[in-house]
């Protein structure tokens, strides 16, 4: 059975219920307090995030400071439900300008019962593209730009939009320039053991894209992985020339994509939503670029002295530049003092988190910077179990950089009326998770 | 752009109430508009507003969609608490379902169908058949799910309108939303009735699948999820099937996703070719794998499934083991998950890896993960005998770190590996050795306790090893006892010395004179009884040579697995359990009452369809189970008339009861009037009785919801009778999973309704838990009829004829038979319905009784009948002859039991 609620609940880490909606009879009002007396004054919390109580299951999620809780009794689709919750809340932040906490849900509680009853019925998701929920359900200051008439008067073909094929885009739109922007970012994912060797490494990247196109466009995405590449050389009976080419492990498209023609053509074809969204997701594990080399020793002098080298080397182009880069070396918890000497950048001793923060705010490409840090310890007695060492862990972004190597190749766009588009595609690749061992 | 509602939370001095209330009916409509928001804002934070009902829908008239959608969410609600003013709101719902505009329509349908009070439902029928047709599809969509809203709360009413069939045509619906909503709803009907309502044909499935290009990512849920229950008719349809339905795994909805899964595995199992079927292994297995970048939970979801699906097919993930590789921030449930997942996928080719990851992870900060990791290592010696090796030298440089816990762990898993392995990795024992006084947890002190005794005669100082455990025997778990007693003897066996025999005497006699576990006694005793008898057949019963164990811990039976694999993506696929063990709800029968004058048709077909789960009806409560037994039974059973007859017989040995401390009833279960189904895990079962010349409501409360449920009370409607609770209703707290029954003397004559009697009696029972439940009873007169109801003979006479002919009503029984009139009668007397006299007429006997109900008023019965042969005539004279229809529902129950 596809429902994927009962009832839905908003709670404030206290467990103080914000905002809640029943959908279906079969679960009671009170079943809440069963989340807070078994799951949220446990130490259970956070140690799984489907349970099940006395005749019912809770599935939770924890968005910054709001506990998102559904309660089901039937065999209900969880990745639906878990589903809904990630969208739904999406959709509330694009309604809030982009926040979601407790205050904010208090400040729209009228807004929020509005749209929950909008966008799931019974239990079944509904409609939950905020383009078109935006077309009729308005509160005050979130007033859909298209429409200025009060919003108790009936919006033209809000309903026919709500249900039509192309769910995701309302009709006659209208924008003097005609401009599109890609942000390809990728997140490079990686595991190094402490001999330098790679365990595990893969980019997820997205394709984020801001449209702002009039009317009913069609529009074509070319990049350079080799099965597209391909399948448009056999198409086109000729070959493609074009410099690298990657191969990605998988993609997952916007609802606007057509999967069909995806399959047979091997071309990402779609009618785009208005403004932003994310088009595509993809994954790519073999021929990643690794934008840094982290060489880390680690010297144990005895049980309370330790000596911390670490030589990070940026392996992309010299012109190209890092921001915001951190490195995040453990130490023990039993740290009394440190000192250090960096090449470049800035570093201190974070308590809190009981690593070395290394800050670099901008690093060229192609250079190596070190750090070297002493750290003395308290000599602690007894203490058999030895330090176990978390791994080293790295932020950054890299701009007009792609760990995967891949290129936008081609953004066509087709209108009726035939208007000319203005293309901007951007590159910045960050740090997923980042580890190294030592 | 955010909000300024938090305003509507403050609360003013002056009481919230009635100055709501002045608001409420301002003349402003801003006003009226703000009072609203505070009343859903005090709603919210769980202030008891339905004081308010009135007021509120008032202002549900309105021009303002956002006001008309609070006054709606409000009305959702609280309706149930106040059926009778719901009925107010009725014509401006139908009203509205009229309305030029189809947000108001689709608004209207919706909201009706949340409200689940009876006379709201009346007049939802007729908007509804109205909107399954209307011209705009945002208003068809939106009935579709209705029609399964209804089905919830009325199924014989969807049937009888024929809602199934307009919701079958919306199948073929021009747009695809609307497509996608009637097969939620119909799969939904479908899993709750078993009748055939949604059979999906190769035709249905043809055109459905065209749908799902079109649908919203969640309409692809509902059309895939419906039809992975298709089988295909043959390798060749499945194949088609599957080739259009991969598309959907590039879909960035995660639900979509998995639910492709579940139809292409479906259909797999059809197909022979096995180039399609690697090529299918091919394809799913880059989605399932992004799944894995998805959201924490999601990647749970993710990871429980496909657990299952490497179980089904090895190959699908063969080559993916690293990324269920853990990293170190993922939280300790999808580590635990990964762990799982890197087992079933550890290979010769991969060990090496895996091993490294293992030995990491073993060195971690969670004890539980740490403890998983050193067990994985030991499955993977298991599973991979050219593996074990390696396994085996991991573990003893985890056992070299001597942090104590991964010490034990490691210990508890090379049990196994000897049991696997037997006579190969002895040499290892001495090193084991070393760490025996770090160990305090039984199961790993019996394990190394275990190894002892298995190779004792390889273990020069097996014994004095032994001898230091034997000291605390008597304080051992019990786990510990039965491997020292064990060992003990194979210790005996193999080194028959007198250091050995001496031991074997204090582990006997500890183990038979001092112990109070009988496992404990009983294998001494054996030991005891085979060491006297024949030391020879001992040795070949306790050394005998053991079946050489594999890893199949994690492994799920095949047939299960099917189950949990049809049911990718549900909870039952997490659980890795099948939904009936979890579900409580099941098929509701749709079934014609018989009996017209039953106040509520819905309601007794819902009480009387609903099974309580093994789960949730508690075990102490032995009437709930006959209860369950018989409403499992999936031929209609019939309404639940009251076995009174029964009751009274059980009564009649009981020692009498004052008033003021009722005891528990005992007899045959209470029918149950509010299953826990409808009073969210509360269920009430209850049935008036007489006992010792007086009236009670017997009552039986059964908490299966999850919170303890207190403060009951109970209120009666106005019924024909005038009965009502005589003193307050007394329950104790009831826990979850426990019941609690009471007697509650009842009196007569108090709140009179008006109107020619019926038999309806209509409950309110409220808990401090809890929203207040409204449930209908069915008065029998049985337990009216007073003690002193019997008459001389000649009064009898005199009384008939003094009653003019028009007070005499009379009925036939076709389906009774009296086969024993000396049962009958003693049945009628036990109900106080006392015996005249008797007469033959022609073939016919003609029995005469008497009975009396409070205030005086009499019956004098006349029964004509054949003994043996069914048709029973009674005619009956009183000065009541209104009570008559009310009287023979008494009579028949009493004929018929």
């Amino acid at each position: 059975m596809p429902v994927a609620a009962s009832a839905i609940y908003f709670l404030n880490l206290r467990g103080d219920v914000l905002i809640n909606r029943l959908y279906r009879d079969d679960v009671g009002g009170n079943m809440v307090d069963a989340f807070r007396m078994h799951i949220m004054q446990t130490k259970e919390l956070g140690t799984c995030p489907v349970r099940q109580i006395g005749g019912c299951s809770f599935f939770y999620m924890r968005i910054s400071n709001v506990y998102i809780v559904i309660v089901v009794s039937s065999n209900a689709n969880v990745a639906c439900a878990f589903k809904f919750v990630v969208e739904a809340v999406s959709l509330f932040k694009s309604y809030f300008g982009g926040s979601f906490d407790e205050d904010a849900i208090r400040n729209n509680f009228v807004l929020i019962y509005e749209l929950l009853d909008e966008i799931m019925d019974f239990g079944y998701p509904q409609n939950l593209s905020p383009e078109i929920l935006k077309l009729y359900i308005t509160q005050e200051g979130v007033r859909s730009p298209f429409s200025s008439k009060p919003s108790d008067k009936p919006v033209p073909n809000a309903t026919l939009q709500v249900t039509g094929a192309v769910g995701w885009r309302r009709e006659g739109l209208a924008y003097k320039k005609n401009e599109v922007f890609l942000d390809i970012v990728e997140s490079v994912n990686l595991l190094m053991s402490s001999k330098g060797s790679v365990l595990r490494c893969d980019v997820t990247g997205k394709i984020l894209m801001k449209c702002f196109l009039s009317g009913m466009p069609d529009l074509k995405l070319g990049l350079n992985d080799k099965i597209g590449l391909e399948k448009e050389s056999q198409i086109k009976s000729r070959p493609i020339k074009s410099g690298k080419t990657i191969e990605l492990d998988d993609v997952t498209f916007h609802q606007c994509v057509n999967l069909t023609r995806f399959n047979s053509e091997k071309t990402v074809s779609f009618v785009p939503p208005d403004g932003e969204f994310e088009l595509m997701k993809y994954r790519i594990t073999e021929g990643v670029n690794l934008p840094f080399r982290v060489l880390p020793t680690i010297k144990e002098l005895g049980r309370t002295r330790m000596e911390v080298n670490v030589k990070v080397k940026s392996v992309f182009g010299p012109k190209m530049f890092a921001l915001g880069v951190v490195i995040k070396v453990p130490v023990p918890k039993q740290t009394a003092k440190t000192s250090f000497q960096v090449t470049s950048g800035r570093a201190k001793y974070n308590a809190a988190i009981d690593c070395l923060v290394w800050k670099i705010r901008k690093f060229p490409g192609q250079t190596e910077p070190t750090m070297s840090a002493e750290v003395e310890l308290i000599s602690t007695m007894g203490d058999k179990k030895s330090w176990t060492r978390p791994p080293i862990q790295m932020e950054f972004q890299v701009p007009m950089f792609t760990a995967s190597g891949l290129r936008v190749r081609f953004l066509k766009v087709w209108e009726k009326s035939g208007y000319n588009t203005v293309e901007w595609v951007r590159y910045i690749t960050k740090a997923g998770s980042y580890e190294i061992r030592c | 752009m955010s909000g300024h509602d938090s305003k509507y939370f403050s609360t003013t001095k002056k009481g919230e109430i009635p100055e709501l209330k002045e608001e409420l009916n301002s003349q402003y409509k801003d006003k009226r508009k703000d009072a609203v928001k505070k009343v859903i804002a005090a709603m919210t934070v769980g202030k008891d507003v339905s004081s308010l009902f009135t007021d509120v829908v008032n202002c549900m008239q309105t021009e303002n969609l956002e006001l008309k959608k609070l006054v709606y969410l409000y009305l959702i609600n609280y309706a149930k608490s106040q059926p009778d003013l719901a009925i107010l709101a009725v014509n401006t719902f139908v009203k509205d379902s009229q309305d030029p505009n189809p947000l108001i329509r689709a608004l209207a349908v919706r909201t009706m169908g949340c409200i689940r009070v009876d006379k709201i439902t009346e007049y939802l029928c007729d908007p509804l058949q109205r909107c399954l047709k209307d011209d705009d599809p945002y208003v068809r969509k939106t009935a579709a799910i209705c029609v399964a809203k209804l089905y919830d709360i009325n199924a014989e009413l969807v049937e009888d309108r024929g809602f199934l069939e307009s919701l079958k045509d919306l199948i073929s619906d021009n747009n695809p939303m609307v497509v996608a909503n009637a097969v939620a709803a119909l799969a939904e009907i479908q899993e709750n009735s078993n009748r055939p309502v949604f059979e999906i044909t190769s035709h249905t499935l043809s055109k459905l699948l065209t749908a799902l290009n079109e649908c919203t990512e969640w309409g692809q849920v509902f059309i895939l999820d419906a039809l992975s229950k298709y089988k295909a008719a043959d390798a060749r349809e499945a194949e088609n099937i599957v080739e259009r339905v991969t598309p959907r795994l590039q879909h960035a909805n995660c639900a979509v996703v998995l639910s492709a899964v579940k139809m292409i595995l479906q259909q797999m199992e059809l197909i022979t070719s096995t180039d399609v079927v690697r090529n299918l292994c091919k394809k799913m297995a880059p989605p399932l794998v992004t799944l894995l970048s998805a959201e924490p939970e999601i990647q749970y979801v993710a990871l429980r499934n496909i657990n299952l699906i490497v179980q089904r097919r090895p190959t699908i993930l063969a080559h993916e083991i690293k990324v269920f590789f853990c990293k170190y921030n993922d939280p300790i449930y999808v580590k635990m998950e990964k762990l799982e997942i890197m087992i079933k996928l550890a290979s010769d080719r991969n060990i090496d890896q895996v091993l490294l990851e293992f030995k990491e992870y073993a060195t971690e900060v969670d004890v539980d993960f740490v403890r998983k990791a050193v067990r994985a290592i030991g499955r993977c010696a298991i599973k991979l005998e050219r593996a074990a090796e390696r396994c085996i030298s991991v573990l003893l440089e985890l056992i070299k770190i001597k942090v104590n816990y991964v010490v034990q762990e490691a210990i508890i898993v090379i049990k196994d590996i000897f049991r696997r392995y037997p006579n190969t990795y002895e040499s290892i024992i001495a090193t084991l050795c070393e760490s025996l006084d770090t160990l305090d947890e039984p199961e790993a002190k019996a394990s190394m306790i275990w190894i002892i005794g298995e190779y004792a005669e390889r273990i020069d100082n097996a014994d004095e090893l032994l001898e230091s455990f034997l000291e605390s025997f008597p304080e051992e778990p019990s786990q510990v006892q039965l491997q020292l007693l064990t060992a003990t003897v194979k210790l005996f066996l193999k080194k028959p010395t007198e250091g050995p025999q001496q031991m074997i005497q204090v582990v006997l006699n500890n183990a038979t004179v001092e112990t109070d576990n009988p496992d404990l006694r009983d294998r001494a005793y054996i030991y005891w009884r085979l060491l006297s008898t024949d030391p020879e057949a001992a040795k070949d019963v306790v050394l005998a040579e053991k079946p050489v164990i594999t890893d199949d811990s994690n492994q799920l039976d095949p047939t299960l697995l099917d189950e949990l694999l049809a049911n990718i993506a549900t909870l039952s696929s997490v659980y890795h359990k099948p939904p009936d063990t979890f579900v409580t709800r099941v098929k509701t029968t749709v079934q014609k009452t018989e009996d017209d004058d039953y106040p509520d048709g819905s309601e007794s077909a819902e009480s009387s369809a609903h099974v309580g789960d093994g789960i949730t009806s508690p075990p102490a409560s032995s009437s709930s189970v006959p209860a369950a037994a018989r409403q499992a039974d999936p031929a209609p059973a019939p309404a639940p008339v009251p076995d009174l007859l029964g009751d009274l017989i059980g009564l009649d040995n009981n020692a009498i009861v004052p008033v003021d401390q009722p005891s528990e009833p005992t007899g045959p279960p209470l029918p149950v009037l509010l299953p826990a189904s409808t009073g969210q895990g509360l269920q009430i079962s209850a049935q008036l009785i007489r006992q010792d010349g007086q009236i009670f409501y017997s009552l039986l409360f059964e908490n299966n919801s999850p919170v303890a449920l207190d403060g009951f009370m109970i209120q009666f409607n106005k019924n024909s009778f005038g009965l009502a609770a005589a003193g307050p209703l007394q329950v104790p707290q009831l826990q979850p999973g426990t019941s609690a029954g009471t007697l509650l003397p009842m009196v007569l004559f108090q709140n009179l309704s008006t109107g020619p009697p019926n038999s309806l009696l209509q409950v309110a029972v409220k808990n401090n838990q809890q929203p207040v439940w409204y449930f209908n009873d069915k008065i029998s007169l049985l337990p009216f009829f007073t003690e002193d109801g019997k008459m001389e003979r000649t009064s009898f006479l005199e009384t008939w004829r003094s009653l003019p002919d028009s007070n005499e009503v009379s009925k036939d029984f076709p389906g009774a038979v009296v086969s024993n009139v000396e049962t009958t009668l003693d049945r009628m007397a036990a109900s106080n319905l006392f015996f005249i006299a008797k007469r033959k007429h022609a073939n016919q006997d003609v029995f005469y009784f008497s009975a009396k109900i409070p205030r005086g008023v009499p019956f004098l019965i006349e029964l004509t009948l054949v003994v043996g042969v069914p048709g029973v005539k009674c005619a009956i004279k009183t000065p009541g002859p209104e009570m008559a229809p009310v009287f023979f529902e008494a009579l028949e129950t009493i004929l018929k039991s």
